[in-house]
């Protein structure tokens, strides 16, 4: 579980998160959606230590995060899996050695078990037989399918993803959409996913939290998404005719 | 102010370098590749601005003061005597911080500006030390050895011009180069070249680590890397000299 106490961040005048309260449970795909710029990126930031609130803190559990150093942190965020929204695959590496990476740095295993490892990770995202190939020759979406495989190498006992299916097709994206929430409950990873993407909010959306004007604007199941009368979730929610239609 | 700002980030920087590496392993194999990446494709460079150095530095030194009263192999022996002392440590690290240097932060840079310092960091790696600290131990490993090499290949050139010119004769340019040689000149040499190696690559990581925004500035950050790797260099080696030779 992931508990938020009023998060709060700033950058000189420009105010993105005004105090944000929230609950994250395990075995729980918990999704962040709100408009671009709102400041998903931000808070996803703040949870993982990239960036340090101005106020507030952050609990995993019975760990304070935001008490502890620099380093403490860095160790901490061994149990994470962290997808960028551009990806952040390490360019002069091989498919292979990105997901290995992690490995080589925290396991003591043989030489096949990792690459096994590898490999299993690749056929979760449907890249079987990538090992090779470098970052630059692969297309965004396969990027991102990576650097989930990335962030699942080390079974994490919480998964971040920035905008995992931006970029993907239709189908693609809700392979990856199943995907993650597979493995969420497989593995009873507490998951938090940024998106724009409403499809997935009615797929995999568990909890989900309405990031507006830095602020909570809205958080609830996909079931109550439909019913609720909020007039900004509404706005945002129903913008296309697909999801008025849907409604 | 801003300067001891920067100072102090860039000692808090060189710390993080330093501290607790995780897997020996893997930042030995690094090193290898980090001798090759930066050190072994820098030998074609170096081979041609030292040949051509030691060619006309001894032109110059005959031209300048040959003199009926001063022995020819003297030209020889102030020949080898610049290219220890000064050109192929100071002048020739110049050079390097030019190539090397805009290399390391330029891709520390772009690693820092695509989130891939980010992406490690997240993972629980002390990117720091796992991007620099291979860099440095493999620099300053083999930038003595370059350095070594450059006097070397100076002399050579000096020695074919000196024939080809006639100059003097090859006895009197060997017996030039070996008049009253000190080893320590040496050891004074491969030390500086060695902290030179050092300025080079953390100054250099250190801007790239510190980009911040786009491409822009990533070119903008190698520009001060080089800027400032050279100042240090030039005063650390003032600094080195009056210590060794003051
Ligand atoms: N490092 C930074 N420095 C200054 N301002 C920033 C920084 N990062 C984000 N911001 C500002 O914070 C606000 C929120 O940005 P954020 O990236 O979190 O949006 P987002 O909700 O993730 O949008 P998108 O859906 O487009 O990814 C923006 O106004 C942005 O200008
Ligand atoms: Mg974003």
């Amino acid at each position: 579980m992931i508990r938020l106490e009023n998060i709060s961040k700033s950058f000189e005048k420009n105010e993105v998160l005004k105090g944000i309260s929230v609950e994250f449970d395990e075995a729980c795909t918990n999704l962040v959606i709100g408009q671009s710029g709102s400041g998903k990126t931000v808070l996803l930031k703040c949870l993982i230590g990239m960036l340090e609130p101005d106020s507030g803190d952050i609990w995993y559990g019975e760990d304070r995060f935001t008490a502890l150093d620099p380093d403490q942190q860095r160790t901490f965020r061994q149990q994470m899996g962290v997808v960028f929204q551009g990806g952040a695959l390490f360019d002069s590496m091989t498919v292979e050695e990105n997901i290995r990476l992690p490995m080589d740095f925290f396991t003591d295993w043989p030489r096949e078990q990792k690459l096994d490892r590898v490999n299993f990770c690749l056929g979760r995202v449907q890249l079987p037989g990538s090992n090779k190939l470098l970052p630059a020759e692969l297309s965004g979406g396969m990027k991102k399918r990576v650097a989930i495989a990335r962030a699942i190498a080390l079974n994490p006992k919480y998964l971040f993803c920035d905008e995992p299916n931006s970029g993907l097709d239709p189908q693609t994206a809700i392979v990856i959409d199943n995907l993650i929430h597979e493995i969420t409950l497989e593995f009873n990873i507490t998951t938090v996913i940024n998106t724009h993407d409403m499809n997935s909010v009615m797929e995999i959306g568990d909890k989900i939290l309405f990031l507006s004007d830095g602020l909570t604007c809205w958080e609830g199941t996909r079931e109550e998404i439909l019913r609720s009368d909020n007039k900004v979730l509404n706005d945002f929610v129903f913008a296309s005719e697909l999801m008025k239609k849907f409604k | 102010m801003g300067i001891l700002n920067s100072l102090g980030k860039y000692i808090v920087f060189v710390t993080k370098i330093f501290s607790k590496p995780e897997k020996h392993k893997i930042y030995f194999r690094q090193v290898f590749k980090e001798i090759d990446k930066l050190g072994v494709s820098s030998i074609g460079i170096v081979a041609i601005i030292s040949f051509f150095i030691g060619m006309v530095v001894i032109i110059h030194m005959t031209f300048n003061m040959g003199n009926p009263l001063i022995p020819t192999y003297y030209m020889a022996y102030i020949t080898r005597d610049v290219l220890v002392l000064e050109f192929s440590s100071t002048v020739l690290c110049l050079i390097l911080a030019g190539k090397i240097g805009s290399n390391i932060s330029s891709e520390i840079g772009t690693m820092r500006v695509t989130e891939q310092i980010d992406a490690l960091e997240t993972m629980g790696i002390n990117s720091a030390a796992y991007l620099v600290l291979p860099k440095m131990i493999g620099m300053v490993i083999v930038t003595p050895i370059l350095v070594l090499l450059s006097i070397f290949i100076g002399l050579i050139g000096g020695w074919i011009v000196s024939l080809s010119g006639h100059l003097m004769t090859g006895a009197d340019y060997i017996q030039g180069i070996r008049h009253g040689f000190d080893s320590y000149l040496v050891l004074y040499t491969v030390i500086k070249s060695a902290m030179f190696a050092f300025l080079i690559t953390s100054i250099s990581a250190f801007y790239g680590y510190y980009s911040k925004g786009g491409a822009l500035d990533v070119g903008r950050s190698s520009t001060l890397a080089v800027s400032y790797s050279m100042i240090m260099i030039l005063v650390s080696n003032y600094l080195i000299t009056q210590i060794m030779l003051g």
